[in-house]
C-alpha cells in the first residue's frame, strides 16, 4: 500500500477552519484524498469543505474512524494538537508547521512513549512539506502535479529538495511509491531511519531515495540500519557542502556543531555501507536511475 | 539568541548560581566608578559582547586600581573585538562587566546543551575548564562527562551527586553542586534555552563553587512565550544584514562569495550553494524566502542581497509549492524597478504556476537569464559573472 497514506486512509485535518488549512485541504479533496472531516475547538457541528467539524480529535475519530491527521494549527499550539491526536487513537500525525518551541517537542515525544508501539502515533514533521503517495492521496503542502505514481520511495528533510527530486526522477520515467519530508527541526516525529524501516517492508517500493543535510546524527543513524537490516538499494544526497561551519543554514536543524555532521563526513559515513551518494543535487535523479539499472529493477508507473 | 556574559550570570544568579560581585558599565567613567564599589581590588575588566575567546583576543584584563581599570576601559570602548570564534568581522564593545577578581584553586567545565541523538537536554562537565569545549573534546575526550535528563522528571538529586562525585569534589562541594546544577537547569528549561555554559565554574581558594563565567543562549522559536529574553536582544552584536532579513522574514546567511542567491527552502538553498560550488562560482549568501512569498518580500530578498558589495550577479532558484511563481516573478520585475539593478539576474522557476512566472518575466522585457533546471541555473551564473 505504499507508505503512511494511500487511497484508503480516512485523514482528518486539525485547523480546517482557517484560511491557511482550507486552501490545503481543497487541494488534498482535489487529488483525491479520502478526507472525513475536520477539528477547530468550538466550531463542532458546522462544516468547512462539506465535511464536518467535530470540537475534539476524539470525537472525530469516533464519528468517521480516522486513522491519520494533518495539523495546521500555529506553532505555539501545535504540540498540544500532536498529543490530542495520539491519545484519541490517530496512527499518523503530520504537521507542517515551522517554529515549534524545542522543549514543546522534548515534551511531545516524551509523551509519546506512553503508547505500546502497536499504540504508537506515528509522527511526521514538525517543519516538513507532508507525505504524499502519488495519485492517490497526499497530507502536507507539497504541489501533488510533479510527482508520479511508481516504485522508489523518497525521504528527506527538506521539502523542497524533495520536489527537485522527484521532478528529476519524473523527467526520467521514475515514478514514487511515497515521498516522506520528516522536516528540518532538531527534534522530529520520525528519523530517516524510521521511514527507511516503513520502505523496507513495503511492497509497493523497491528502492529508496533519501535526502539529508548538514547537522544531527540522523544520517549515520540511517546508514547503521541499511547496512545492518535493510535489502533494498538506497540512494542518497547530502546538502550542504559548500556550508560554513557553526552557522544554521536556515532550518533550526541544519548546523554543523559536531565531529560527523559535516555534508563531507555524512557522505563518507554513507558511502562506507554502500549508499550511492548523487555527486550534485542536479545528478539525484539520473544516480536512481543508474541504481535501479544495476539492480535491475524496473520503472513503474 | 545569544545574550551577554553579565546578563546570563544575572538569569543564573537568580536561579541560585553563585557569581562574583560586580557591576556594568556603559562608559570609562563608570568602569571607574564600579571598580570603586567594590571594596577590595584585583578586579577584572571584561568586555561583553557575543563571542568566546574574549581574554585571549584582549577583552579582559586584571587591573588593580580604579586608574588602570579607567585607562584600560578607554581602549576598550568602542573597539572592534575579534576573536577565533567571531572571525575577520569583529563585534563592537559598547558594554563592559566589572567584577571581583576571583582566587581560583581550580577549574571546572559545565555546559547544558541539547542532545539531538537522545532529543532531550544533555549536561556535560569536565574536571579540566578554562579551555574551550571544542578542544577538550577534541584534546581529553576520556575527561567529558555527559548525562541526559529525563524530560518526565527533570534533573534527580541523584544525578547530580554522581555528577559532583565524579568531578572529585567533596564535603560541603558536593551540596554546593547539586545547587548550582539544578539552578541551571531549571533556567534551561523555564526559560526555553538552548545552551547553558558555566566555563569555567571555579573552586576558590577557599573551596567554595563560583561561576566565573556564563553563557546562554536560548530558542527563537520560543520568544514569544519570553519578553523577558527577548528584551535582552543586543543587535548591535548581530550582522546587521541578517538582522534586518530576518526581521522581513528571510533567513539569510552572509558568505565570502560573490554570486548572490535567493531561493526558497532551506534544502534547496544549501543544494543551490553547493551546485555554484560545483559550477566553479562560490555563493556570496544563503537566503531562504520561506513559503508563500508575496512580490515585497522577494524585492526585499534582493535588497538583502545587494546590501553584499560583493555581489556581481544574482541567482533565483524557486521550486514552489506553496510558494507562486507568478508572484516570485512580479518580485524580481520589482527589484529591477525599483533598486537599479545593474547586474544580471538568472533565474529558474519551476512548480506552482511557473508557466505565468516565465510568462511575466518575458514580458517585462527585461535582460534576465532564464534556466530550465538546477544545474543549468548555477553555470549560467557561473558564466555571466564570469564575463562581467
Amino acid at each position: 500500500m505504499a507508505i503512511l497514506i494511500d487511497e484508503n486512509t480516512k485523514v482528518i485535518v486539525q485547523g480546517i477552519s482557517g484560511r491557511i488549512g482550507q486552501f490545503h485541504t481543497q487541494e488534498m479533496i482535489e487529488a483525491g484524498t479520502k478526507v472525513v472531516g475536520g477539528v477547530t475547538p468550538g466550531k463542532g457541528g458546522t462544516t468547512v469543505l462539506n465535511r464536518p467539524i467535530y470540537n475534539t480529535v476524539r470525537d472525530a475519530v469516533e464519528n468517521t474512524g480516522a486513522e491519520a491527521s494533518l495539523l495546521f494549527v500555529p506553532p505555539p499550539f501545535a504540540a498540544d494538537a500532536m498529543m490530542e491526536a495520539a491519545d484519541a487513537g490517530i496512527k499518523t500525525c503530520v504537521c507542517v508547521a515551522d517554529g515549534i518551541p524545542a522543549q514543546d517537542m522534548m515534551r511531545v515525544k516524551r509523551f509519546l512513549r506512553r503508547y505500546p508501539r502497536e499504540r504508537k502515533m506515528q509522527l511526521i514533521g514538525p517543519n516538513c512539506a507532508g507525505v504524499i503517495s502519488p495519485d492517490r492521496g497526499f497530507m502536507g503542502i507539497m504541489p501533488p502535479a510533479i510527482y508520479m505514481r511508481g516504485n522508489v520511495g523518497i525521504v528527506g528533510r527538506s521539502g523542497t529538495l524533495g520536489y527537485e527530486a522527484a521532478s528529476q526522477m519524473k523527467t526520467l520515467g521514475i515514478g514514487i511509491s511515497t515521498s516522506v519530508g520528516i522536516g528540518g527541526d532538531p527534534i522530529i516525529g520520525s528519523s530517516f531511519r524510521d521511514i527507511l524501516e516503513l520502505f523496507e517492508i513495503d511492497s509497493e517500493t523497491d528502492a529508496v531515495m533519501m535526502i539529508g543535510e548538514i547537522g544531527g546524527p540522523q544520517e549515520a543513524e540511517a546508514a547503521t540500519y541499511v547496512k545492518e537490516q535493510m535489502n533494498k538499494p538506497v540512494i542518497a544526497f547530502i546538502a550542504g557542502l559548500s556550508a560554513p561551519k557553526g552557522r544554521q543554514m536556515g532550518h533550526a536543524g541544519a548546523i554543523i556543531s559536531a565531529f560527523g555532521e559535516s555534508a563531507q563526513e555524512k557522505v563518507e559515513i554513507l558511502q562506507e555501507v554502500g549508499i550511492t551518494v548523487a555527486p550534485n543535487p542536479s545528478a539525484m535523479g539520473v544516480t536512481v536511475d543508474e541504481v535501479l539499472k544495476r539492480h535491475s529493477i524496473t520503472k513503474l508507473n | 539568541m545569544d545574550i551577554h556574559e553579565y546578563q546570563a550570570k544575572e538569569i543564573l544568579g537568580r536561579f541560585g548560581v553563585p557569581t562574583p560581585c560586580g557591576g556594568l558599565a556603559w562608559s570609562p567613567e563608570q568602569v571607574a566608578y564600579q571598580v570603586r564599589q567594590i571594596k577590595e581590588g584585583p578586579f577584572v575588566v571584561k568586555a561583553q559582547v557575543h563571542s568566546g575567546g574574549r581574554g585571549e583576543a584582549g577583552g579582559v584584563k586584571v587591573c588593580k586600581t580604579d586608574e588602570e581599570a579607567h585607562l584600560y576601559a578607554k581602549n576598550l570602548f568602542g573597539m572592534e573585538l575579534r576573536t577565533k570564534q567571531t572571525g575577520a568581522r569583529g563585534k563592537d564593545v559598547y558594554r563592559v562587566w566589572v567584577e571581583e577578581a576571583t582566587d581560583i584553586a581550580k577549574e571546572m567545565y559545565l555546559g547544558f546543551v541539547l542532545d539531538r541523538k537522545s532529543e532531550r537536554i544533555m549536561i556535560v562537565a569536565s574536571k579540566e575548564g578554562g579551555v574551550e569545549i571544542e578542544q577538550l573534546a577534541e584534546e581529553q575526550p576520556d575527561t567529558l562527562i555527559r548525562m541526559v535528563i529525563d524530560p518526565a522528571v527533570g534533573l534527580v538529586d541523584y544525578q547530580a551527586r554522581e555528577l559532583a562525585f565524579a568531578l572529585g569534589l567533596s564535603g560541603p562541594q558536593i551540596g554546593q553542586m547539586i545547587t548550582v546544577l539544578k539552578a541551571c537547569h531549571s533556567a534551561y528549561s523555564e526559560l526555553d534555552a538552548t545552551m547553558v555554559e558555566i566555563n569555567p565554574l571555579v573552586i576558590t581558594g577557599a573551596g567554595d563553587l563560583l561561576a566565573l563565567d556564563a553563557k546562554m543562549s536560548f530558542d527563537k522559536n520560543a520568544l514569544y512565550r519570553r519578553p523577558e529574553i527577548l528584551a535582552l536582544r543586543d543587535s548591535s552584536q548581530e550582522d546587521p544584514r541578517e538582522a534586518v532579513a530576518s526581521d522581513n522574514g528571510l533567513a539569510y546567511v552572509g558568505l565570502n562569495g560573490d554570486i548572490g542567491c535567493i531561493i526558497n527552502g532551506a534544502g534547496l538553498a544549501m543544494a543551490t550553494m553547493d551546485m555554484i560550488k560545483l559550477s566553479g562560482g562560490e555563493p556570496a549568501n544563503f537566503l531562504d524566502i520561506g513559503g508563500g512569498a508575496s512580490p515585497d518580500r522577494v524585492c526585499q530578498a534582493f535588497r538583502t542581497v545587494l546590501s553584499d558589495q560583493n555581489v556581481s550577479v544574482i541567482l533565483v532558484n524557486i521550486f514552489a509549492g506553496i510558494n507562486r511563481c507568478d508572484w516570485i516573478a512580479e518580485g524580481i520585475v520589482q527589484a529591477y524597478e525599483q533598486l537599479d539593478l545593474k547586474i544580471p539576474v538568472v533565474a529558474r522557476l519551476s512548480g506552482t504556476n511557473e508557466n505565468e512566472g516565465r510568462n511575466i518575466l518575458r514580458m517585462s522585457g527585461l535582460e534576465i537569464k532564464t534556466a530550465e533546471t538546477l544545474a543549468e541555473a548555477a553555470e549560467l551564473a557561473v558564466a555571466v559573472r564570469t564575463i562581467a
